[in-house]
């Protein structure tokens, strides 16, 4: 049940898109199409499983025990760069069409805020490894659904009628809040 | 050719003509969250500065010796250093600050902003005229933070750096110290930038045309137009 909990708090309640802002560059930029929003938010919902995994076992077992937390920023920060990369490199290798689906998505994941951010709230809210990788997966489908949802918005977008200095990213701010507060609707859930 | 640009110019593109925030839409993910009070936001901009300033001026003393292969790891091991002491001196300093701002310190880290001036200035260009460059473009944010800030605190709290602006029967509009109200008015103050600006290339355009109607030579007009 606790783990359900920090699942959906992740996912809907606590939206990392929505509620906490972070991976609003991806969230502006790929969200035009439907179909590279989906690629991008798989990739980083396996890009954030994977981190959430390794920033545990890297904070837990090697920066506590050694009284070094004070390195976590860059140690988290040079893990997660390395860890998109061999995880390039090696869907490369195992699955041609995974690597053609996820394609320049990956590498623009490094410094993608949200994935930093899921390191950083996991070792601030003290969760156990199970609790962190659920709240990664958690977090990695709230972020795709902010994504899908939005993509769908602005393709309809496309055909309205927007007054010219609100065409792009104006208008993209404003349709962020009206969702943001339709999310809100989620708040009392828990 | 290579045009030569004042220290002077180079401190304005940031705050005005590039601005990070308003016109490059880079780094947004603290400016949405963090400016629900103005004093938020400007202690937000003044650390990401400070950040920017230190590893300006690192990167470009050592851009000779960084190999370009690795540049991108090494500007980020840099940033990662000075991040780690602002947050550092905020938690011992500042603890109810840092406590509001939360994981945005740390998150300054992979501030595409910061970054961005690393690769495509400090990188390329002597210690001093990068230190003015981050200067600016950190005066920049900050004021875009600020003003950010400060119209959700008045309309969603009725202060202006804690203290009271507007009277006590100003309902206050919950939204705005909301999420929701982050992207509202960021929304609004992009579109109403856009405006500005179009308003005044349209006018020096006119003025342009105006200029070879008067010096008789219509034949440019039909250049312009095509351009």
């Amino acid at each position: 049940m606790e783990l359900f909990i920090i699942f959906i708090s992740a996912a809907i309640v606590n939206n990392f898109v929505l509620a906490y802002f972070l991976g609003i560059c991806p969230f502006v930029g790929v969200s035009n199409k439907l179909s590279s929003a989906i690629s991008m938010g798989m990739a980083t919902t396996f890009v954030m499983v994977i981190t959430a995994i390794v920033s545990w076992l890297l904070y837990n077992l090697i920066l506590i025990p050694y009284d070094l937390a004070f390195l976590q920023i860059p140690s988290f920060i040079l893990v997660i760069a390395s860890l998109v990369q061999f995880v390039e490199m090696f869907i490369k290798k195992v699955s041609q069409p995974l690597y053609r689906a996820l394609g320049i998505f990956l590498p623009l994941i490094t410094t993608n805020c949200a994935i930093l951010g899921l390191a950083l709230f996991g070792s601030m809210r003290e969760y156990s490894f199970v609790e962190n990788v659920i709240f990664g997966v958690g977090a990695g489908a709230g972020f795709t659904l902010a994504l899908t949802i939005m993509a769908g918005i602005r393709e309809e977008l496309d055909l309205a009628d927007v007054p010219k200095p609100f065409q792009g990213a104006p208008i993209t701010m404003i349709v962020a809040g009206i969702l943001a507060l339709a999310f809100m609707g989620f708040a009392g859930m828990i | 050719m290579k045009k030569q640009v004042t220290l002077q110019q180079e401190f304005i593109k940031g705050v005005w003509d590039s601005n990070p925030v308003l016109k490059q839409l880079l780094g947004l993910c603290p400016v949405l969250a963090v400016t629900v009070s103005a004093i938020n936001g400007f202690a937000m901009g003044l650390a990401a500065t400070f950040v920017m300033f230190m590893a300006s001026l690192i990167v470009s003393t050592i851009r000779k010796t960084i190999p370009p292969q690795v540049r991108i790891a090494s500007f980020i091991v840099i940033i990662a250093t000075f991040v780690t002491i602002v947050d550092l001196v905020m938690k011992a300093k500042f603890p109810d600050l840092s406590k509001a701002l939360g994981p945005f310190i740390p998150l300054i880290v992979v501030n595409c902003m910061i970054l961005g001036r690393q690769e495509a200035f400090a990188s390329k260009n002597k210690p001093g005229r990068a230190i003015v460059d981050a200067l600016g473009m950190g005066a920049g944010f900050t004021i875009a933070l600020v003003i950010l800030g400060g119209i959700r605190e008045i309309l969603g709290s009725r202060e202006f750096f804690g203290l009271q602006v507007l009277p006590d029967q100003f309902e206050p509009w919950l939204i705005m110290i909301l999420p929701a109200g982050a992207f509202l008015t960021l929304g609004l103050m992009l579109g109403v930038v856009n405006m500005y600006t179009d308003r005044k290339k349209r006018m020096e355009h006119e003025s342009i045309i105006a200029h070879y109607k008067r010096v008789g030579r219509e034949e440019l007009i039909e250049e312009l137009e095509v351009k």
